[in-house]
């Protein structure tokens, strides 16, 4: 029995296609994540699971329930934690209080106080920005609070959408050894990533997708190896 | 000298009332990015509603706030639910819904035609209550009660909705969604609850203003459109979403209709408030408050 089950969905944008028949897995306590480059579908995936789009067909289960076609704070209430591309942080509301509406669900509101105490030990520099509005924040901070909202949801899995996007190569380290700690922890993730190297290493399963089709799946160290992959992604 | 005085405290008084009135438009606009043409209706809906409850049980208007202030939040609140957010739902990928502001400007004619039709055309006040005509007198600046009463109710009601938005889960939520609606849904936030609340509190804030009217204004079933033109261009001097500016909008307002006369004939104050209001959108289209946000 799978933990996320996603069954051969279709989703559309309108009249276009962008994930055809698309079926994969997430088991409790994997590192999972989904690589494959621009216009992929990788986003899309994410946001299917989210409930901010429905699939027109297949289904989507977790913990043997279905949850295709619900509304995202609904989703919310499963413990699946979406963290969007380009991070999202509310503007205008300090990190606090960013962190704080991130443990908005009634699972994660009691903890308040003790959430955010793990996710400034985890990122010791939004404890020092706590004050501070989310928009003066440099990248790799907004990525951290970011994360860091995602936790405050005390989530059972979660979704990572492009947490390398636009960061220098120092601060991607810091993020992706972050992401290894939070899943060391017990959390299940999902990661969804262009940078294929650096998730790769960290994920215990991989799937490649293009065009909207899984293409490829198997552990991160196999896929690292594979011709297509090297030549395709890494460029070597 | 003392004319002059006298102006601008009446002119301060009369904004802030101004400012209130317009308080419900910019926080339903921060929230709902749409603008509620019924605003001006729901004021209208308010003074009835005041006026029934203190003509029938002869209270003073003030207590009779606690009443309606509640009863024109859950008219908001269902307003919203029942009547706008099928409309949201069906616009969901449309960031600020054109439809909706069709829809309240419906709302608008249903409910200003429904008056009219159930209570008839007549002017009415309320003869004999407690603030009617009362003046404050210091030295020889004359202040009418009702006014200061006003605008006193006025301030608290701006601080009291900004410490809500500030304070509470339920405001940094409504603060959340007002930001970015998607990614609020991904923190679990029922965005169209939201809307119900934000226009609840909206339209409270138009109830309360209503009460702080009657004591010393004519009740008909019009009257919300003197206001509504008035509260579009407080709140977009103000700058649209923000609290302070509305307040600090109707008051400018306030400013020009009273001192102006003065130095013009009063009709030229009109002028110089579409003027200012003009000037506004050419330099700062933001408004005097407003931030300038990526939407």
């Amino acid at each position: 029995m799978s933990f996320l089950k996603i069954d051969k969905i279709n989703v559309y944008y309108g009249d276009i296609q962008v994930i055809f028949n698309l079926s994969l897995t997430v088991e409790k306590g994997e590192v999972v994540s989904i690589v494959g480059g621009n216009g992929a579908g990788k986003s899309t995936l994410l946001r299917t699971i989210s409930g901010l789009l429905f699939p027109t067909s297949g289904q989507i289960s977790f913990e043997n329930q279905k949850i295709n076609s619900k509304q995202p704070e609904k989703i919310v209430d499963y413990g699946i934690i979406h963290v969007p591309e380009g991070r999202k942080l509310f503007s205008l509301m300090t990190v606090k209080e960013n962190l704080i509406i991130g443990a908005y669900n009634k699972r994660a509101e009691t903890k308040i106080a003790e959430t955010i105490d793990n996710v400034y030990q985890l990122f010791p520099r939004l404890k020092e920005r706590e004050n501070q509005l989310a928009m003066t924040l440099s990248g790799g901070e907004q990525q951290m609070a970011a994360i860091g909202r995602g936790i405050m949801a005390h989530p059972k899995i979660l979704m990572l959408d492009e947490p390398s996007l636009g960061l220098a190569p120092i601060l991607m380290k810091d993020i992706f050894a972050a992401i290894r700690k939070i899943a060391d922890l017990g959390t299940t993730v999902l990661l969804v990533e262009q940078d294929v190297k650096n998730s790769l290493s960290l994920s215990d399963r991989a799937y490649v997708l293009e065009h909207g089709q899984v293409v490829m799946e198997g552990s991160g160290k196999e896929l690292l190896k594979n011709p297509h992959i090297k030549e395709a992604y890494l460029g070597m | 000298m003392i004319y002059l005085i006298e102006d601008i405290i009446n002119g301060i008084l009369m904004g802030s009332i101004y400012g209130l009135t317009a308080l419900g438009l910019t926080v339903i606009f921060g929230v709902l990015k749409v603008i509620n043409f019924a605003h001006g209706s729901l004021l209208m809906v308010g003074m009835y509603v005041a006026y029934w409850i203190i003509t029938a049980t002869g209270i003073h208007p003030y207590i009779a706030l606690f009443i309606a202030a509640p009863i024109m939040f859950f008219f908001g609140y269902y307003l919203q639910d029942i009547i706008i957010k099928p409309i949201f739902k069906a616009e969901k990928n449309v960031r600020e819904p054109i439809t909706v502001i069709i829809v309240t400007t419906g709302l608008w004619y249903i409910l200003d035609n429904l008056t009219l039709l159930i209570f008839g055309p007549q002017y009415r006040s309320i003869q004999d209550n407690a603030l009617k005509g009362a003046m404050l007198e210091i030295g020889e600046i004359f202040i009418s009660v009702p006014k200061l009463c006003g605008a006193i109710t006025a301030v608290i009601t701006a601080l009291a909705i900004y410490l809500f938005f500030q304070k509470t889960k339920t405001g940094r939520a409504v603060r959340a969604t007002s930001i970015d609606r998607e990614t609020a849904s991904l923190m679990g936030i029922n965005q169209y609850k939201i809307y119900n609340i934000a226009f609840g509190i909206g339209t409270a804030a138009a109830g309360i203003a209503a009460v702080t009217l009657v004591p010393f204004y004519n009740i008909f079933p019009t009257v919300g459109v003197l206001f509504d033109i008035k509260g579009f261009i407080i709140v977009v001097l103000g700058g649209l979403g923000s609290i302070l500016g509305a307040m600090l909008g109707g008051i400018i307002i306030g400013l020009i209709e009273s001192v102006g006369p003065q130095f013009m004939s009063s009709t030229w104050t009109e002028a110089i408030v579409y003027g200012l209001f003009l000037l506004v959108l050419f330099i700062k289209p933001s408004g005097l408050f407003g931030i300038k946000q990526d939407w």
